[in-house]
């Protein structure tokens, strides 16, 4: 297929636009879900630990917001980050940083509802055993973390693959700058309305491959971990 | 250490009852446990035993009634401990299992490791320290049990059913362990319906049916004369309803 | 543990490179100025040809970002750019009018072109005249595409319509396509659907996914689309660039970066005519 062989063309000329673009998409994307788990994972433990009045309520939409749509996300920080709006002053919009932002939010209810499942189901498990060892509350979160790791890592890794893979907030936040804030996604957008889609395919291949890559690191390091425990 | 301070023992259950609606799973239960022999708790399925356990670790809050623990009310774990019919393990090492109850039982970080692989040695998991704890046997998992909840050096020790689900070599292998700790001095309390099992362990029996504790006494007595009639169906292997 | 230990180190080290060069476009910002501007002087690569050369001899980096020209104006009100480099010249003197502008430049042209399938069911191939093409094509109810965006494409296409005396957004007939995307989403829907657009000649000439499209009818006066450059007013946004954007707009109409803009060619064609107005201060 042409668009194939497009995106060997791509890779084996080593061309340093699109090194420059793929490594933008994948800084952007995984300091996304960085900042994403850092707030996400401690959210969905609790969420998952504690009950209160109205709980069900919060779980239901949680699972709800995992389906945001990218172009909504996308509008409501461009009009927090713009000069006119609350957090104009920053400057921060039409950078990476913003994109960074805009998809910490996308991928942010996917990682806490993805965690708060993992670990209430382990704490199903383990509820009985840690109240009769005497177990902490925070002793608890750190645990259930700890043991739930390997599955806690499938949720970061879905919300880098909707991070990677979604179009809509980069573009209206970063503006699809050249050599500044263009992505793998908005640079296949921009070939598209070009009518050059043969490129615009041959970019997607490249980028499907990029997650792949990053799923396989992913399952190097749990089947590593887990070889380990056994060993 | 914290644990000095504090004494399980006496553990009293004061008029204890547990309602699921209409239906008493423990029906106005006194009992009194003080140090010495081991307690062997038996009774028909469905008798209460699995249930007197865990109000008597705290771990089901009775519905009417009081539960002391050295004299103190809703007194948290400190110098007792419980082995669950199906323990689950912490999905870690073997070893880390151990020094995660060292841990919350007090024990200072630079002893852990040391005390942990003294308890394996004890338990006979020496050899398996750095397998996962979730791909253990059966029986393994009931002594790495044993190991954690002896790693909390307690006074009293709950066991519920800890060898239903076992062959009969890997039975015995947790009554040896089981009866090494009763040796040392740890008061035990464990529930089973194997009367084989009762009759090598037990020091006093407690026999339940329909949530309530039918009969108390030193062992020989009860198995040589029991003094209800459900209690001589049931040593007899009539269904007892 | 040692091997795990050292799979986890070198998927690490394997990451940091990515990481690294993170703060380098950021330390370069002092020296930036953000142009909301078009989709077809992105698109056609005319940036691409003179943004270098002005960099090069300023030292100022220009960072793009191409929308329609009415949500390029939008962007340059909210304050998020400095400059505005559009074709919609109704709407820029507006933008001036209101405050939000300095001065606006005339800057190039180019014109827009009619393209229709080769089959051309309306018969408009050949007519010089805009309007009577349009009204053609409204017998016909051969299928049109319209960007529907308010870019400065879609304005001109509603005054040419205006000008033939029809409405077809009003009539609602179902050969009149409002997309509401860019150029090349309109001419990629146009191409897959056989169907008529307006598009600018730049945009055009640098499209590549063609098919049975080609120009139909060029050459009308009111075809004719104008580039305009503003400064964004710093009274209303304190925080722009006023000197380095004060810079690129002087450069744009300069002798030379009308020379730079003349020297843009695809195949040999010129895409944009420069026609700033020979005094400037």
């Amino acid at each position: 297929m042409a668009e194939t062989a497009t995106a060997w063309q791509l890779i084996i000329g080593g061309d340093p636009t699109l090194f420059a673009i793929l490594r933008l998409s994948l800084v952007v994307s995984l300091s996304a879900v960085a900042v994403a788990a850092l707030v996400g994972m401690p959210f969905g433990a609790l969420l998952a630990l504690t009950s209160f009045r109205g709980r069900g309520a919060v779980v239901v939409v949680l699972n709800g917001l995992m389906g945001l749509p990218p172009v909504v996300v996308g509008l409501g920080v461009y009009l927090l980050l713009s000069r006119s709006g609350p957090l104009g002053d920053l400057g921060l919009l039409y950078t990476p940083s913003a994109m960074i932002i805009a998809q910490a939010v996308l991928v942010l209810p996917i990682i806490a509802a993805l965690a708060r499942q993992t670990i209430e189901d382990l704490w199903r498990d383990y509820r009985d055993e840690f109240v009769a060892m005497g177990v902490g509350p925070a002793e608890r979160v750190a645990a259930l973390v700890w043991d739930g790791r390997y599955s806690l890592l499938t949720a970061l890794l879905a919300g880098f693959g909707r991070a990677a893979a979604e179009v809509g907030t980069v573009m209206i936040v970063g503006g699809n700058i050249d050599g500044f804030t263009r992505t793998m996604t908005t640079a296949i957008a921009l070939e598209t309305s070009k009518g050059d889609l043969p490129l615009a395919l041959g970019l997607g291949i490249l980028l499907v491959a990029v997650i792949l890559v990053v799923n396989a690191a992913a399952w190097t390091l749990r089947s590593v971990g887990e070889a380990g425990r056994t060993a | 250490m914290r644990h000095q301070v504090f004494h399980e023992l006496p553990l009293v259950l004061d008029a204890v009852s547990l309602r699921a609606g209409s239906v008493a799973i423990l029906d106005r239960v006194d009992l009194s446990i003080e140090a010495g022999a081991p307690i062997l708790v038996i009774g028909p399925n469905g008798s209460g035993k699995t249930s007197l356990l865990r109000v008597a670790m705290g771990l089901t809050v009775p519905t009417d009634g009081r539960v002391l623990w050295g004299g103190r009310l809703a007194a948290p774990p400190v110098r007792r401990a419980f082995v669950f019919q199906r323990p689950v393990m912490l999905r870690r090492s073997v070893l880390a299992n151990v020094t995660f109850s060292l841990a919350r039982a007090g024990c200072p970080w630079a002893q852990r490791r040391s005390r942990a692989e003294a308890l394996l040695e004890r338990v006979g998991l020496a050899d398996l320290a750095g397998r996962a704890a979730p791909a253990l046997s059966g029986g393994e998992k009931q002594r790495l049990a044993l190991a954690r909840a002896l790693a909390r050096e307690p006074e009293l020790l709950l066991l519920d059913e800890p060898t239903a689900n076992l062959d009969p070599a890997a039975a015995r292998r947790v009554e040896a362990i089981v009866g090494e700790a009763a040796t040392a001095g740890v008061k035990i309390v464990l529930a089973t319906h194997d009367l084989g099992q009762a009759r090598r362990l037990a020091g006093e029996i407690v026999f339940m049916t329909h949530g309530r504790v039918r009969e108390r006494g030193a062992a020989p007595a009860f198995f040589a004369a029991p003094s209800t009639p459900e209690a001589r169906a049931f040593l007899a292997g009539d269904i007892v309803l | 543990m040692i091997h795990r230990r050292r799979v986890l180190a070198a998927l690490l080290a394997a990451m940091l490179p990515a990481f690294a060069g993170l703060a380098a476009p950021a330390a370069a910002q002092n020296k930036t100025i953000t142009v909301a501007s078009t989709t077809s002087t992105e698109d056609s690569g005319l940036f691409g040809h003179i943004l270098p050369v002005f960099e090069k001899e300023t030292g100022i980096a220009v960072k793009v970002v191409a929308q329609g020209t009415g949500q390029a104006l939008e962007t340059a009100r909210r304050g998020d750019a400095d400059v505005v480099f559009v074709h919609a010249k109704a709407q820029e003197e507006a933008f001036v009018s209101e405050g939000f502008g300095i001065e606006r430049f005339d800057v190039m042209y180019n014109d827009f072109v009619i393209i229709g399938p080769a089959g051309d069911p309306a018969g408009i191939a050949g007519t010089a005249d805009a309007t009577a093409a349009l009204k053609r094509i409204d017998e016909a109810e051969a299928p049109f595409v319209s960007r529907g965006d308010k870019s400065g494409t879609h304005t001109a296409e509603l005054r040419l319509w205006k000008e033939a005396g029809l409405d077809p957004a009003a009539e609602g007939g179902d050969w009149y396509r409002s997309i509401g995307q860019g150029m090349g989403a309109a001419l990629n829907t146009a191409s897959a659907m056989n169907a008529y657009v307006l598009a600018d000649r730049a945009t055009w000439l640098s499209f590549k996914n063609r098919g049975d499209l080609k120009v139909l009818v060029e050459g009308d006066k009111r075809l004719f689309n104008q580039y305009g450059v503003i400064l964004v007013n710093p009274q209303k946004h304190p925080h722009v660039k006023a000197d380095l954007g004060q810079s690129f707009v002087d450069w744009l109409i300069s002798p030379e970066g009308q020379a730079t803009i003349a020297g843009y060619r695809i195949d040999g064609q010129q895409l944009f005519f420069p026609n700033a107005p020979e005094k400037r201060t």
